[in-house]
């Protein structure tokens, strides 16, 4: 597992009014990623970064790398990253269900095979953490958690006291993290606030075909200096599913393309968010 | 030494003393078991770690109001998850209130035999889940896909009764965690485990879900089979940095009418008491006990 001590030294600041993109679990969604940094942009995003998880599910692992490139996206080390850029045996996902397995190998074996060196190269050189100061707030960047990668922040099992105290453990006022595919935010009764900005790489697994992420609006100069704006975006999600049949990926995946609802992995999902979904 | 735990401790090899035993420190307090029932249980399960039964009162049932104490320890120690367990928590004559109120505070699973999982209870638990901020999940052991394998461990006329509880929750929604204890190894392997997944899909669990625990050497089950061996003790070069991270006692404590525990396992060991309440309980703790094999060795968590 990836190394998530902070780095010493003195935090980047932002102390200038601006808006910042924060997005996870491209999962090798090109064309969501695509309209993600396109709706940001339109919104007036001139800061993109990505919590992790680049690869697995889609179609064609290298053809998000020249986006992220060309718009300077900055990205965290998921544990999917993690495990490309080191070729591990397996995505480190721990599934126990033997069906829930069959998909996690088959799609952590494609992506394996279809990414290029120099891209896993890339991946392995990704930084796990980010901390920053935000207009005064001190903000932290995770893909599972800030103490564990692979740690899952679902919204039902994330009580105010545990967020509370890992914000006081972190020293920040913002938490943003992803991981779980399904996006939340909660703000805490002393304004601390912690965000899941979700995945842009298969919809949250509510029926619909849109994408999440969040766009995190700074002004220093406002009574409230931080505001956050969820996204949901649309995307050519009939031309992915096409590309993904075109690769043979399972029919599963495809199917929670088109329909929003999600077929595989379902094991890890808390009661609450398990009965939500259709499967 | 009563005459009942040295004839115990003839079947349970006595502890490490605590200099030669591996510590473990605290590394997170995330989980709290919550020994809600005691070790009073409607049944008398021949491999019960703990001895529970209906005649089990040395260690007694919490009230509602000491329980609430130790929500509000859990809530100021920042505690990420609960479970109720016992004994068979859904023996407590505030069970439902108990379970809101911990569900108040943080997603909380409990523990049972199934038995008193009728349609009012059913019906409850589903307007419990509904109604409640974080997640419950209901975690119900059965210890075979037939009576012929779970009566005999269980009791009498249990399969069926368990299999009737299940549906019913099955009937209202709810997708139960089964907890299957591993009486013959390679239960957990992959054929095994897809076809109990399909046998609680046939009673009508449309996202069944299966938790396989191993066999635990003590309470009841050394009577039954066999106990551990001094062999089974915990050495230093058994406990990897990856291991202990994954050990339970890392991140939980139990608390009970008695006090607080380093862990759901070691109920009936005096020495694993840990404090009054969970903040005394913060400190390391010594991996002394045989059953610790089968956390280090197994892999075994009690965790959902």
């Amino acid at each position: 597992m990836p190394d998530l001590t902070l780095p010493d030294g003195p935090l980047p600041i932002v102390d200038a009014r601006t808006t910042i993109a924060v997005f996870g679990g491209v999962y090798s969604n090109h064309l969501a990623l695509a309209a993600t940094l396109e709706d940001a942009r339109a919104l007036g995003a001139r800061r993109f970064v990505c919590l992790g998880d680049l690869g697995g599910f889609g179609p064609r692992p290298d053809t998000v790398w020249p986006l992220l490139l060309e718009h300077r996206v900055e990205v965290l080390q998921g544990n999917y990253d993690h495990a490309i850029g080191n070729q591990l045996d397996d995505c480190g996902c721990g599934y126990t269900d033997p069906r829930d397995n069959h998909y996690a190998r088959l799609s952590y074996a494609y992506t394996l095979a279809g990414t290029s060196d120099s891209f896993r190269a890339w991946q392995r050189t990704l930084p796990p953490v980010m901390r920053e100061v935000w207009a005064g707030r001190v903000v932290r960047m995770a893909h599972g958690s800030p103490r564990h990668v692979s740690e899952f922040l679902w919204e039902s099992t994330s009580p105010d006291a545990f967020l509370a105290r890992m914000l006081d453990e972190e020293r920040a006022d913002l938490l943003l993290v992803t991981h779980t595919g399904i996006p939340w935010r909660r703000t805490l009764a002393d304004g601390r606030m912690v965000i899941n900005v979700g995945a842009i790489g298969r919809p949250p697994n509510d029926g619909t075909t849109l994408v999440d992420y969040t766009l995190v609006h700074v002004d220093p100069a406002a009574t409230q200096p931080l505001t956050v704006e969820p996204r949901r975006v649309a995307y050519d999600h009939e031309r992915l599913a096409r590309e993904m049949e075109d690769e043979r990926l399972p029919a599963e995946f495809v199917a929670s393309i088109r329909t929003g609802w999600w077929t595989t992995c379902l094991e890890v999902l808390p009661p609450k968010e398990r009965l939500r979904g259709r499967w | 030494m009563s005459r009942r735990s040295a004839a115990l401790r003839m079947l349970v090899p006595a502890p490490l003393p605590t200099g030669d035993a591996v510590k473990l420190p605290l590394a997170a307090l995330d989980t709290v078991w919550i020994q809600l029932t005691g070790t009073l249980c409607n049944i008398a399960c021949r491999h019960c770690f703990i001895t529970c039964g209906p005649s089990e009162d040395r260690v007694p049932m919490m009230s509602r109001d000491e329980v609430s104490r130790v929500l509000e320890d859990a809530r100021a120690l920042g505690v990420r998850e609960l479970y109720l367990t016992g004994g068979e928590p859904m023996m407590h004559p505030e069970f439902f209130a108990v379970l809101e109120d911990a569900l108040a505070v943080a997603p909380t699973s409990f523990l049972t035999n199934g038995l008193f999982l009728d349609e009012h209870a059913g019906a409850r638990l589903a307007a419990i889940f509904a109604a409640a901020r974080y997640s419950l999940d209901v975690r119900v052991s059965l210890d075979g896909m037939s009576a012929a394998i779970n009566d005999p461990v269980r009791g009498r006329g249990t399969f069926d009764r368990i299999t009737r509880g299940l549906r019913q929750l099955a009937a209202v929604g709810l997708a139960p965690v089964v907890t299957v204890v591993e009486h013959t190894t390679g239960l957990a392997a992959s054929d095994e485990r897809a076809r109990f997944l399909e046998f609680l899909r046939a009673l009508g669990l449309a996202r069944p879900r299966v938790k396989f625990l191993p066999l635990l050497r003590i309470g009841r089950e050394p009577r039954r089979t066999h106990g551990y061996t001094p062999g089974d003790l915990v050495r230093a070069d058994d406990v990897t940095p990856e291991i202990a991270a994954a050990l339970q006692c890392a991140t939980c404590r139990l608390v009970t009418a008695h006090g607080v525990w380093t862990c759901p396992l070691l109920l009936d060991e005096p020495e694993a008491r840990m404090g009054e309440r969970l903040g005394d309980a913060l400190g390391e703790v010594p991996l002394r006990w045989a059953a610790c094999s089968t956390c280090v060795v197994e892999g075994l968590s009690c965790r959902t």
